[in-house]
């Protein structure tokens, strides 16, 4: 057992894991934050992105001992206040969701794709981007529009204003 | 996963001396390989040595042609790097196209050649490339570097630093992704050098990883252009055969992708 510190959603956190943890378990159980998911167990379906300082990166395929002193962003984190962040916003809005179990990791990765590319984001892009994420619902094309309506909304300024 | 010992390294001699203490340690880079193994129990290091904070080991430097790229520098930095961009566009393209944007914020160039899977997009491009591979004794070069698949040159404990590259006249790389895993069922890297010679290098369809075309090299050596490469035969002989694709399949499409790769060089 080991003891691990992190900042989360802006939060000084610190518990004892094993050094096998991984950091999704860290997050759920540990923390209990259970936004963040568990899709799959072969770090293909990204229902457990979160963001590591500042970058999206699944969590379950990340020790909690290497997040030891970083600064993390779960799906609860996003929301300031009562007010949803605009890429929730989005989602709500064009109902790029379906059972729900995929969506915080889409949220994640979608405003990680938005404050590397800012609002000129493409159905293109935003399609290839969502490579490791994986919807069982199959509710892509809305997810898709979602991303692209919170892209446009939040402008050229969502490179720097996307957290 | 089975128990394990977590360490972290702040410099190279301090990686070598903390993995040199278990006879079962092993480095851990990005981790994007080794952790879903480790999940899946197919592998059980006693001990990990965390690389990800050696300093030494991360970062790009383009001097005068001579690329440099840090064992511990994650795929996002190549394919985002305007140097790399300038210097070696094939590479860029090949490191922009690993696995997904959260694998490629965690995953390094050091890891993925230390790994050697025969699917994997980095061992062609510097075999194309004619890297070398700096450790911590020595320097080896792409060609003695990559001996079969999942293995390497590397003594027991040996830890990649760093990887040089000369940057080539023109680059290309062009890859079919396994549509399930988006692994390269086939991924062929073009690369024309200074001195006008051609390497080709292919990876996903090797049976035994990833390997050069000499046909295809002398084809392009006299005329590098997607049409050179008509008349040339890839065997199948060698080549991988599984339920994702033939050798025959692969072996067409070791030739359309290097057309491909040929014609993204320019």
């Amino acid at each position: 057992m080991a003891t691990v510190s992190m900042t989360v959603n802006g939060r000084s956190v610190s518990g004892q894991c094993e050094d096998r943890t991984l950091l999704v378990q860290f997050i759920r159980d540990n923390l209990g934050l259970t936004g963040t998911h568990v899709g799959c167990d072969t770090s293909q379906c990204g229902a457990c992105v979160v963001h590591v300082d500042g970058k999206a990166v699944k969590s379950c395929t990340m020790l909690a001992a290497q997040a030891d002193g970083a600064e993390v962003t779960t799906i609860e984190g996003l929301a300031s206040g009562g007010e949803l962040h605009p890429v929730q916003l989005a989602f709500r809005e064009h109902h790029g969701l379906q059972c729900g179990f995929c969506t915080p990791g889409m949220i994640m990765s979608a405003v990680d794709m938005i404050r590397r590319h800012g609002g000129k984001l493409d159905e293109k892009t935003v399609r290839a981007e969502l490579e490791g994420n994986i919807c069982r619902c199959t509710g892509y094309h809305n997810i898709v529009k979602a991303v692209l309506d919170a892209a446009s909304k939040m402008g050229d300024g969502a490179r720097i204003a996307a957290e | 996963m089975y128990q394990t010992n977590y360490h972290r390294a702040s410099s190279v001699e301090d990686a070598v001396k903390l993995a040199s203490a278990n006879d079962e340690a092993k480095y851990l880079s990005g981790g994007q390989t080794l952790l879903p193994t480790m999940k899946q129990r197919l592998a059980a290091p006693s001990d990990l040595v965390d690389l990800r904070h050696v300093g030494e080991m991360k970062g790009i430097s383009v001097n005068g042609g001579k690329i440099r790229i840090g064992a511990a520098t994650p795929h996002v930095e190549v394919a985002t790097s305007a140097e790399i961009a300038a210097a070696c566009p094939g590479l860029a393209h090949l490191a922009a196209h690993i696995g997904d944007p959260h694998v490629r914020h965690m995953g390094t160039i050091g890891g993925s050649i230390a790994n050697n899977d025969p699917a994997a997009d980095y061992p062609a491009g510097l075999l194309a490339l004619n890297a070398t591979i700096v450790t911590n004794s020595r320097s080896i070069s792409a060609d003695d570097f990559f001996t079969g698949m999942f293995d390497t040159a590397l003594e027991e404990g040996e830890l990649i630093v760093a990887v040089e590259i000369t940057a080539p006249a023109k680059s290309g790389y062009a890859k079919f992704p396994n549509p399930a895993s988006r692994y390269a069922l086939t991924g062929v890297f073009v690369a024309r050098h200074g001195d006008g010679s051609v390497r080709v290098a292919v990876t996903g369809a090797g049976a035994d990883g990833v390997f050069r075309h000499a046909g295809m090299e002398q084809a392009l050596a006299s005329n590098f252009s997607a049409d050179a490469l008509d008349g040339v035969t890839v065997d199948d002989s060698d080549l991988m055969a599984d339920i994702h694709a033939s050798s025959a399949y692969r072996a067409n499409l070791v030739k359309v992708m290097a057309k491909r790769a040929v014609a993204a060089a320019g």
